[in-house]
């Protein structure tokens, strides 16, 4: 062996680990500002004045929120199944946060470039369901497993659409790459970006996205005014902090996915400007923004409605824009972006013999 | 490559465990998330091998969209398990016989693969070294089986359509939903002002 176990082994190992503890404690400080964010722009639209005791104008509410979940008693229904119940919670927390190891922040910002980032970042997310699922069957109650019933069946239709609109972005950009999808996008500022060429599915994606995350106006598996909480209800203390840290990471997940995909990640939109993690931070909390605004104005669809939305007008229209932008590259002979020469200038190009 | 032979033997070992409680776990439950670790495990398997793409399918397909609708079936389901186990006996010759031939079929199929050395050193590698496997896979999938991908994806429409055919039922006399109609309802056509005058109150509307 002609690596030395230090120089081979236990120092990659040590950066990956110094990276992936750094990305976690960034993202878990910044989802305590996110969440106060979004209280604080419900209560703007309801004209309240939301959390603001805690700390300056209330920013260390979620801190408190925290020291308060962490403190309280973990109650474990006399019913349960014990292992599955303190195990959902724990599931859902980590596969929100293992998703992260493939988005890019800045170019080569990133903790794994995966060849497959974006089926990584679809199969883990269909993972997500598991933890709502097994919580809503352990508790061993009505309300928990009607919800995770909902749950389940609502993750799995949206995911068929989004799946379809990750195709077209894909079909455009020629690699399964998250760094190639970003750098696709270069152009003259705001203008390269793919919410031009794919405006219909971006807005596909961003409401597939709210019901992938059980965000309101689709979170019925969790319908306080039905169910209680749903999948919730007999979580206390820690589990419930997980469930909920999971949900709004899968959430800040999908405003990342939304401005890689859609919105050019960390290119800037102004031409000239430097790129950086700045615009990608910036972009995300837009995005979050817009969640939020989203949750504050729109009532909740009632389940009937939402499995037509999905099943009977996002699929067969994301359905028909993959013919679509399929049939037109054809047509007009356009090469995805890594056959391009600005592509194989960079070094980033995938070289594919025709010679058949 | 030390690291790697770790990590196999770890997903490797976790795979056949987890394969083991699928059959020994006392609650259908339990054995169906087990399987999904063993799913899991594999899907490791395949990333060592290089075929992280079809890794992937596998925890897209099977694990995200396939073990969910099972785990729906098994956990609405309201099966006596003490009443089962007792029928054990009944059907051990069958299942005895059925380990036996897929033992067979192993033993039979290692060896064969062990003995075929230099055959597979001559065969055509199907993955160039440069190329990302999604795209090799997809160089494959599109020209020389073209016809064997579209056959089985009309055997998979034929599936589906056959299960909406039997399932689908329209009942008599229930209120359909129709949304356009809802959107294009105007307030002209939906109600009625009527005057009623003091004394007399409704005497007839028109209708």
């Amino acid at each position: 062996m002609e690596v030395g176990l230090w120089s081979g082994y236990v120092w990659p190992g040590l950066v990956i680990l110094g990276q992936t503890l750094l990305l976690t404690i960034v993202l878990l400080i910044a989802l305590a500002f996110l969440l106060y964010m979004d209280r604080k722009v419900w209560a703007a639209v309801q004209i309240r004045r939301g959390p603001n005791v805690v700390g300056p104008f209330g920013l260390l509410q979620s801190f408190a929120d925290f020291l308060k979940f962490v403190l309280k008693e973990i109650v474990v229904p006399a019913g349960a199944d014990k292992p599955i119940f303190l195990l959902a919670p724990l599931l859902s927390f980590i596969f929100a946060l293992i998703a992260w190891a493939v988005i890019p922040f800045n170019l080569g910002w990133v903790i794994s470039d995966l060849n497959v980032g974006v089926l990584y970042v679809l199969a883990i997310s269909s993972l997500g369901v598991y933890g709502i699922i097994m919580g809503g069957w352990a508790s061993n109650s009505k309300y928990p497993f009607l919800g995770s019933m909902r749950s389940a069946a609502q993750m799995v239709s949206y995911e068929v659409s989004i799946g379809f609109v990750i195709v077209c972005v894909l079909l455009m950009v020629g690699s399964l790459n998250m760094t190639d999808i970003v750098m696709a996008q270069q152009g003259f500022g705001l203008m390269g970006w793919f919410f031009w060429k794919q405006p219909v599915m971006f807005v596909v994606f961003f409401i597939s996205a709210l019901a992938e995350t059980n965000r309101p106006p689709f979170d019925l598996p969790e319908a306080e005014s039905e169910l209680v909480a749903g999948y919730q209800v007999e979580y206390s203390s820690t589990p419930y902090l997980l469930f909920m840290v999971g949900e709004y990471l899968n959430i800040v997940l999908m405003c990342a996915m939304t401005s890689i995909l859609f919105l050019g990640g960390w290119l800037s939109p102004i031409p000239g400007l430097p790129h950086g993690v700045l615009w990608m931070a910036g972009k995300m909390v837009f995005v979050f923004f817009m969640f939020a605004m989203v949750k504050a104005i729109v009532p909740r669809y009632r389940y009937d409605q939402l499995m037509r939305l999905g099943w009977k007008i996002f699929l067969p229209l994301s359905l028909a824009f993959v013919v679509l932008t399929a049939g037109f590259m054809k047509t007009f002979d356009i090469q995805p972006w890594t056959m391009s020469d600005e592509a194989r200038e960079i070094g980033r190009a995938v070289e594919v013999s025709h010679g058949r | 490559m030390a690291l790697q032979a770790v990590a196999f033997y770890l997903f490797a070992l976790v795979a056949v465990v987890a394969a083991l409680l699928v059959v020994f776990a006392r609650n259908p439950v339990h054995s169906v998330l087990w399987l999904i670790l063993t799913f899991f495990s594999a899907a490791g398997l395949f990333v060592l091998m290089g075929a992280e793409f079809l890794a992937m399918l596998l925890v897209i397909v099977y694990v995200g969209a396939v073990m969910v609708l099972f785990l729906f079936v098994v956990m609405m389901l309201d099966v006596d398990f003490a009443a089962l186990r007792g029928r054990v006996a009944e059907y051990f010759p069958l299942g005895a016989l059925i380990g036996v031939i897929l033992l067979v079929q192993f033993v039979m199929g290692f060896g064969a693969w062990s003995e075929g050395v230099a055959q597979r050193a001559a065969a055509a590698t199907p993955t160039p070294a440069d190329l990302p496997n999604a795209h090799a896979i997809g160089m494959v999938l599109y020209t020389q089986y073209v016809y064997a991908f579209q056959a089985a994806g009309l055997v998979l429409l034929v599936a589906m359509i056959g299960a909406i055919a039997l399932t689908l039922r329209h009942r008599e006399g229930i209120k359909r939903q129709d949304p356009l109609a809802q959107i294009h309802r105007t307030r002209e056509e939906a109600m009625e002002l009527v005057d009623a005058k003091p004394g007399e109150g409704l005497q007839e509307t028109r209708s």
